[in-house]
């Protein structure tokens, strides 16, 4: 009896003494980050596991400009060279003050990383002047240096010197097998990983020597399962066993935002869903009056309406609004009547055969809105033959430009514009790598000069009217079908307050989250 | 017996090899693991050079005897996605499946027998009808509407259980994390070993029904009636013991096909288990874990069909295993 009491005394105390873990933030995505090397894999994953565990140089804020974080003010020195200065006190992880050097260490680990190497391909050096001073330089005049240094989160450079227990070097990068780095972070963000079970659960514990002492956030801790499933995200969320979850599916917009215990955030978002129409493989696509006839023939903005549900914006150009190369003229042109005509006067009135491929699990609906723009086709006699797939299948594919007509969704990794037309419509080159994505072959030796010179202009004016040449010309030749920018949604319990904290590139600022 | 195991030990290597091979060759179909491994900016180039540091250009034989070769000394292959070795990878979500195929198993043994029996016995009473019904709904409705259904009810409608995940776990024995010891971890199993069970104690419970039906026309049945023996020792005794020989063949094989149907549980409740692991594996193209899975459920059907035969050995005295 004596010892019965005892025992629940005990369990009580214990009960007791536990830490109150108020401000938990259970979090659910729909995949967690491949690994803790944020220079492993250039993803949408490891971007948020950036933002969480470190810090960028300076960051984007939700009205598309920069903010500084561990830089706290930069400027432009010459054409080639921008200084930044970085904050004093910050501390990363393991207890050591950043310096320029971790800086310039991380400069020239994204420079090795086979993902990363890309974005800085036009930087030469990262100059440390002193400990908190740091010159990035670029090969020439180039527009995007503080694009590109929100890709730029200091990691300690000391953790990853040297050689761990097992003999590997602990700042290599190893894309596909161990090594130190995946599994071991030190950097300066407000988060620490507490605990990770890959593909099941991550659990990070703020870090209590954050050097951000104003950010409002007051999450102490978070515990955040990827949920592959959308019916179950979002019961989750709907049943309260999930504070915060994204994406969330169309479907389920309007049940999200009428619940009264959610909030359902929205914002138009940047990825532009395209079809590309393979001039190559398909002579009646080389004729650009029959490319006219196409994107008058899509009804993109029905397909908004009807299959999106409204989540998405009609697009008739690549740069999304708040870009540099938006061009204000141009607007969706869907007009059967135009379309008819034109595929007259191309003399292709009876209409011609065409395959066209597309995913089944890439883009939201990307099968429904193949099947819908097939239709619209048939309406000017264009047979299309159309293929769906898993994505995984879907690449290889995409790679061998198997079909005349494939869909290709884009976001640009630079919020720029240039971007896009570097990847999609330039002349494919094997060797510059241009035009990668581009299956259509478009090829047009203005637009190419222009995207080239562009990368090398630094007066904003002057560079967005280039770039909204660009999206004129492409326009005008009618390079590919535009079908829409893809909306972002993300939904909370009521009192967690992530409408100040998500931006449109999706990678909510947790450590500023706030909840009641 | 012991030639007979010896024997089965023979058969589950070749049963083994077909597996391995065939997933071996049907890899190039599911698409190209580089595309999941790098961002979609990377080079045609770059994404070449590390298939061929990969060995992924090799030739089909290269590859598979290279794959056997490490395959005898235990190493199935390293994980993409986890980068570990894949058996560990399956090895840790094993336990979550076990503790799901045993949540179901819990509900096919506490209701299939008193069910079916009952049946049997009164086929034209208001219960039987109903349970009949129910079984052809149970069997026909696909195991993820089920799924999503109850979620739907009793954790966003009602809000009495948790909607996904496996809940607080507890190490059993130094390696078994299972949650069947935990209340919030038993929370956590019961909506997803429903719907689990949902599929397969329908047929149990038809099989029963339609067994005991036969059963109890046999005249050695209608014998122990005439001899005025007691209703319940006909039924339990008689009947009943002679029911259960094809229950234990057929059940043992649905017990390896409910290892298939977690696939699909899993997945809708986010049950960190194998089969959701074997779903994930197939979107990313994780060829290694693949190839694992599939020879390692090519095991457990070896396996339970060989359990399956040796106790209906000693259920049945007239069937002799050796053979002899």
């Amino acid at each position: 009896m004596n010892k019965t009491i005892i025992k629940l005394g005990a369990i009580t105390a214990l009960a007791f003494s536990l830490p109150l873990q108020a401000n938990t933030l259970k979090l659910a995505y729909d995949a967690d980050p491949v690994s803790m090397d944020i220079h492993e894999q250039l993803s949408g994953g490891t971007l948020q596991l950036s933002h969480m565990v470190c810090d960028p140089l300076i960051r984007w804020n939700q009205e598309l400009g920069f903010d500084g974080r561990v830089a706290s003010s930069w400027e432009r020195v010459d054409d080639t060279t921008v200084r930044f200065n970085l904050r004093k006190g910050v501390k990363f992880h393991s207890g050591r003050e950043m310096t320029a050097k971790d800086v310039a260490f991380t400069f020239e680990r994204l420079k090795a990383s086979e993902d990363f190497k890309g974005i800085f391909v036009n930087f030469t050096a990262a100059n440390i002047i002193d400990d908190y001073t740091v010159d990035l330089i670029t090969d020439g005049p180039y527009p995007l240096v503080e694009h590109t240094a929100t890709y730029i989160f200091p990691l300690d450079s000391e953790f990853y010197t040297g050689n761990d227990e097992r003999g590997r070097d602990k700042g290599e990068i190893v894309k596909h097998g161990d090594s130190f780095a995946s599994t071991n972070i030190s950097c300066t963000g407000p988060f620490t990983v507490a605990s990770r079970e890959q593909g099941v659960e991550v659990v990070f514990d703020r870090f209590s020597d954050y050097w951000d002492a104003d950010s409002p956030g007051n999450v102490s801790k978070i515990v955040f399962t990827p949920i592959k499933e959308d019916p179950t995200r979002v019961a989750a969320l709907l049943s309260g066993d999930i504070d915060f979850a994204a994406p969330i599916p169309p479907t389920d917009l309007a049940r999200i935002d009428s619940n009264d215990g959610t909030d359902l955030v929205t914002m138009s978002g940047t990825r532009i869903i395209t079809f590309q129409m393979n001039q190559k493989r398909n002579e009646a696509l080389a004729n650009v009056k029959v490319r006219q006839a196409i994107v008058y023939a899509v009804n993109n903005e029905g397909i908004v309406q009807k299959i999106m549900k409204d989540f998405g914006t009609a697009a008739a150009q690549q740069s999304p609004k708040g870009y540099l190369g938006y061009n204000d003229a141009l607007k969706p042109r869907y007009d059967l009547e135009k379309a008819k005509a034109l595929m007259a006067e191309a003399g292709y009135a009876d209409g011609f055969d065409a395959t066209m491929m597309a995913p089944n699990n890439r883009y939201v609906n990307d099968a429904k809105i193949a099947e819908a723009v097939a239709g619209m086709l048939a309406k000017i006699n264009i047979r299309v033959d159309l293929t769906t797939m898993p994505k995984a299948q879907y690449w290889p594919k995409f790679d061998e430009r198997a079909a005349d007509f494939m869909m290709i969704g884009w976001h640009s990794d630079t919020e720029d514009s240039a971007n896009f037309t570097e990847f999609l419509a330039m002349t494919p080159d094997q060797e510059t790598g241009y035009g990668q994505y581009n299956s259509g072959n478009y090829s047009n030796a203005e637009v190419d000069q222009l995207i080239l010179d562009s990368a090398k202009v630094t007066d904003i004016a002057k560079r967005a009217e280039m770039l909204q040449r660009v999206e004129q010309i492409l326009h005008d030749e009618a390079a590919f079908v535009p079908l829409h920018w893809q909306d972002r949604a993300w939904a909370a319990k009521s009192g967690v307050q992530i409408d100040k904290v998500v931006n449109v590139m999706n990678f909510p600022y947790l450590g500023d989250l706030v909840m009641d | 017996m012991f030639a007979f195991l010896v024997r089965r030990l023979g058969q589950a290597v070749i049963v083994m090899l077909v597996i391995s091979l065939l997933s071996f060759s049907i890899q190039d179909q599911l698409g190209d693991p580089l595309r999941e491994l790098v961002g979609q900016s990377v080079s045609e180039e770059i994404r070449n050079e590390l298939r061929e540091e990969m060995g992924l250009n090799d030739p089909f034989m290269v590859q598979y005897g290279r794959f056997l070769k490490n395959a005898v000394q235990g190493d199935l292959g390293t994980s993409y996605f986890f980068k570990r070795p894949a058996l560990d990878v399956i090895m840790d979500k094993l336990p979550a499946t076990i503790d799901l195929v045993i949540g179901a198993t819990f509900w096919i043994l506490l209701f299939s027998v008193p069910v079916g029996v009952f049946a049997a016995i009164r086929p034209h009473h208001w219960f039987s009808k109903v349970a009949m019904g129910v079984s052809i709904v149970g069997i026909s409705v696909p195991v993820f509407l089920t799924a999503i259904f109850l979620i739907y009810l009793f954790a966003v409608e009602l809000g009495w259980l948790p909607s996904y995940g496996r809940g607080d776990t507890v190490m059993l024995l130094g390696r078994w994390k299972t949650s069947l010891f935990t209340l919030d971890g038993l929370k956590h199993l019961l909506l997803p070993s429903i719907s689990l069970a949902s599929v397969i104690l329908p047929l149990f419970v038809r099989m029963i029904r339609s067994e005991m039906m036969e059963v109890l026309e046999t005249e050695y049945v209608k014998f122990a009636w005439a001899k005025g023996l007691h209703k319940r020792r006909i039924w339990m005794i008689h009947a009943f013991k002679n029911t259960l020989l094809p229950v234990i063949t057929v059940g043992g094989v649905q017990l390896g096909i409910m290892v298939a149907y977690t696939i699909l549980t899993e997945t809708v409740f986010q049950w960190p288990g194998m089969g959701f692991m074997f779903l994930e594996a197939i979107n990313r193209v994780d060829t290694p874990l693949i190839v694992a899975y599939l020879i390692i459920v090519g095991l457990i059907f070896v396996i339970t069909n060989t359990v399956v035969d040796i106790i209906y050995g000693m259920v049945n005295p007239m069937v002799k295993i050796t053979g002899q």
